[in-house]
């Protein structure tokens, strides 16, 4: 039974070329008022394309964007123009907020919206339109403290608050729940189910399926360019969306049962003081040989304080570590590479590779001394083009050779390198941090394959996730950081998302309450 | 509205066009101030070109210029690679001459083939030394050397006084601030009969050569880039990134403080205190016109070396104020800076046609 909605948004025959690549191509969608449409795709599927062309940003060679008025008749809206948009009521909730911090959460809704040509601000007439707003979504946020002493959900309602003033019918959301705890997500779902009562236009742009399944009504693919499907929500599974998205099937990353071994990593009572958010309270942990334990928490809370001293880049403040049974004495990345520790670090751009150096430069990275790839101090190009050609292609490293720059490499192929990287060298211990975020589905299921095929070969693994269906399908056991702190793991088969998601947010509410 | 794209690979042939067209566009900016002077602008070039390569005495000249040039020019290439920014090669120039002179002015006496080496292991090991402590302090504390090599160039010229008025004074000087002159074995030799161009001029292509062999080929080299493009990723991959940057100070520091050997054993035979006319500074004008490649670096200084030289004859010549040079110099620096902006990106006039980076 279709839904008789009144259509509020149709994009027709929308096609955006960039040279030789064609990132929208005749792509038709419909959007009904009161709707939540999800827009699923890979990266470079097309999405952010289309979605700047929605905005005025691009300017799209064919095909237009329709947009109902107040009557409810579909206009054409002018195309490059975001004023345009703005004015036809589309708004938009970056995933990265666009909020200035030092201003409070009123001005950062006003902002822009005020003549430039005034001297004097007259807030009461914009706080008692904002009041409405929040009264109709059911959205409440102190208006009157800088954004910057605001939570993450927070934020982002001043966000969701700033399109509702600017009276948006149309919302578009990119990512929303990335920030987000597994409660502040449900909360938001709340509220998006609200709004969308109240005939506001949702397309709901997501990776993640589980969330698409539970918020949306309706579900578009888009996939290189193309829309390659539409369906509605109560007829379409993960597993389907997965594979219309991919455009071939997904295989499940399951995981062997295994009796682990000999304990690889040990950490009792370890502190990590380092700067702000950067710390670990008092944290034990044992990981050993053939199994994952997982990671979990909202990021922020000490996960980069751990990864940072099983990478080798912190000390321990205090407690004791002791690696591969023996204990630490030498806290230094290349010490811990050398060692057996295989590092993913979680910032693959910032952390993983040198963007200016070749493929083949990075590969070797971590070898540079080795004497495979140096002898008396100069480097043997041959050795270390040999290994950067066997990484290509046993990794799948989608590039044109070895001597590209390594910048000119998409996030899921940098992420291949940096496996190719720390894997290849028959690693004890992997750290993998915050391994797949941003990546799409097809690079996201070959890191999980590497990680469970590192733990069917006896190494130990700790993943730092906050991804929970991540977490839940990888790991053995599972323990959660907050507010710095470890908790005892737990099997993860006896661990669901609401009691993970509960531990996750336990210790901030205690913060809250104090 | 103007786009500004980065442009995805920059091709050699741009690389190498893009500071010699900024080169030309300075000269030619140049005659602007040369018209404001009244001088005829034509004649003007023809002495500047004919004065620094117009004979063989006019080009030796320029060769002898050049030298010094390709040796702080190398410092600050190499030091701007691992982003340590040692605006210290003045400095570092003193500090190697007055290791220089202080070693080969009579201390101590033997061959050429000992003292020549000995001039020259001083020299670098001073400036070496004195790189060493701002890099350290950065290191340690967060310094900026930006300010702590800087002011040093002055530290070191106010002791470099000092020293000529005391300890180091030549006896034989009636008084003048200058030192005993370098010994003759310690001289380094002249390359053309008489002319004043003389080996040092070997030592800075050789270096210039040992620079691009060590960045391209070596382990050392590797890291420095590393390092220099980015530090943390050099750092999670267990690069030593302290020693890496102490390994540039101590490279960065020994080459500027050849450059004073140079100039004091193979040009002036003794010491004063104004026997830099700021090789150092220039030498960062040189890099930075090299895109801090080692053999552009042999290039730059000659560039600039010319229009050195040649603006002094111009000057003479016409009567116009030779800080003309200066001129052209910093112009030419300003021009190299604004064309590896336009070559990094496309420029593209916005419009219906207008291409847009892929997201």
């Amino acid at each position: 039974m279709p839904d008789p909605r009144p259509i509020v948004l149709r994009l027709q025959n929308i096609t955006k070329r960039f040279g030789a690549l064609t990132a929208n191509d005749a792509i038709d969608l419909d959007l009904g008022r009161g709707e939540i449409l999800a827009l699923l795709g890979e990266n470079g599927a097309g999405k952010t394309t289309l979605m700047n062309i929605l905005f005025g940003h691009y300017v799209a060679d064919e095909g237009t964007v329709m947009v109902a008025g107040d009557d409810g008749v579909l206009a054409p809206l002018e195309p490059g123009s975001p004023g345009a948009a703005l004015a036809a009521g589309i708004g938009m909730v970056h995933q990265h907020f666009t909020l200035a911090e030092n201003l409070t959460g009123l001005e950062n809704i006003v902002l822009g919206t005020e003549s430039i040509f005034r001297l004097s601000r007259r807030t009461g007439p914009a706080r008692r339109k904002i009041g409405k707003v929040m009264a109709d979504s059911g959205l409440t946020v102190d208006l009157d403290v800088p954004v910057s002493r605001l939570t993450v959900g927070e934020r982002q309602r001043v966000e969701i608050l700033k399109a509702l003033y600017r009276d948006a019918r149309i919302l578009v959301m990119d990512e929303p729940t990335a920030v987000l705890t597994p409660q502040e997500s449900d909360s938001l779902f709340v509220t998006m189910r609200a709004l969308a009562a109240r005939g506001l236009a949702v397309v709901f742009i997501s990776h993640k399926l589980g969330e698409v399944l539970a918020i949306s009504d309706r579900i578009a693919v888009l996939r290189g360019g193309a829309k390659v499907g539409e369906m509605v929500t109560a007829d379409a599974n993960r597993r389907s969306i997965a594979e219309m998205m991919v455009g071939r099937e997904v295989p499940a990353s399951r995981r062997v049962a295994r009796e682990p071994g000999a304990v690889l990593l040990e950490l009792a009572g370890v502190s990590v003081a380092g700067a702000h958010r950067r710390t670990l309270v008092d944290a034990s942990l044992a990981v050993r040989e053939g199994e994952i334990v997982g990671i979990a928490g909202v990021s922020g809370n000490g996960q980069a304080a751990l990864a940072a001293l099983v990478a080798g880049l912190e000390r321990p403040s205090g407690g004791a570590m002791h690696l591969f049974g023996a204990p630490v004495t030498r806290h230094d990345p290349g010490h811990f590479a050398r060692a057996g520790i295989a590092r993913i670090p979680e910032d693959r751009h910032h952390d993983g590779v040198v963007g200016a150096m070749t493929v083949a430069e990075n590969v070797a990275l971590e070898e540079l001394r080795q004497p495979g790839f140096q002898r008396a101090g100069f480097l043997r190009f041959g050795a270390i083009r040999a290994r950067a050609e066997a990484a290509i292609r046993d990794y799948d490293v989608r590039c044109p050779g070895p001597d590209t720059a390594a910048r000119l490499l998409s996030g899921g192929n940098i992420q291949k390198l940096i496996l190719a990287r720390v894997l290849d060298r028959q690693p004890r211990l992997v750290l993998a941090n915050q391994p797949t975020r941003g990546l799409d589905i097809g690079a996201q299921t070959e890191v999980h394959r590497r990680l469970l095929a590192a733990r069917e070969a006896g190494v130990g693994v700790i993943l730092i996730s906050e991804d929970l269906d991540e977490l839940t399908a990888l790991s053995d056991r599972i323990a959660v950081m907050t507010g710095g702190r470890l908790s005892e793991t737990m099997a993860a088969d006896t661990l669901d998302r609401g009691t993970l998601g509960l531990m996750m947010a336990g210790h901030r509410d205690e913060e809250e309450a104090a | 509205m103007i786009r500004f794209e980065p442009r995805q690979n920059l091709s050699p042939a741009l690389a190498i066009a893009a500071p010699v067209a900024a080169g030309f566009v300075a000269l030619a900016l140049a005659a602007i101030p040369l018209a404001f002077a009244g001088a005829p602008i034509v004649e003007a070039y023809r002495l500047m070109v004919e004065g620094a390569f117009g004979s063989l005495f006019a080009f030796s000249e320029t060769l002898t210029r050049t030298t010094p040039l390709i040796l702080t020019g190398l410092a600050a290439a190499v030091a701007f690679r691992a982003r340590l920014w040692n605006i210290g090669a003045e400095g570092q120039l003193y500090a190697g001459a007055l290791a220089a002179v202080a070693v080969g002015s009579g201390l101590i006496d033997g061959p050429p083939i000992v003292m020549i080496p000995l001039v020259l292991l001083a020299g670098a090991l001073a400036g070496a030394l004195l790189m060493l402590g701002p890099t350290l302090l950065k290191l340690k504390f967060g310094a900026d050397e930006v300010v702590t090599t800087l002011l040093l160039n002055f530290v070191m010229l106010l002791f470099v006084q000092m020293m000529l008025e005391g300890p180091l004074q030549d006896p034989m000087s009636l008084g003048w601030p200058q030192s005993a002159p370098i010994i003759d074995s310690a001289m380094l030799p002249p390359l053309l009969g008489r002319m004043r161009v003389h080996s040092g001029l070997l030592i800075g292509l050789v270096a210039a050569v040992a620079v691009a062999i060590m960045m391209r080929r070596t382990v050392w080299g590797a890291e420095i880039r590393a390092v220099g493009e980015n530090a943390p990723a050099a750092r999670y991959a267990g690069i030593p990134v302290t020693a890496t940057m102490v390994r540039v100070a101590l490279i960065s520091g020994g080459l500027a403080g050849l450059a004073g050997v140079g100039e004091v054993a193979g040009l002036k035979g003794y010491l004063t205190s104004d026997l830099s006319p700021g090789f150092g500074y220039a030498g960062i004008v040189v890099a930075m016109l090299a895109g801090l490649s080692p053999l552009g670096v042999v290039a730059a200084a000659l560039f600039i070396a010319s229009v050195f030289v040649g603006a002094d004859s111009m000057s003479r010549g016409l009567g116009v104020s030779s800080y003309l040079a200066d001129l052209i110099v910093a112009l030419s620096l300003l021009c190299v800076l604004i064309g590896g902006f336009i070559t990094r990106f496309h420029i593209r006039w916005a419009g219906r046609a207008a291409r847009t980076v892929r997201p």
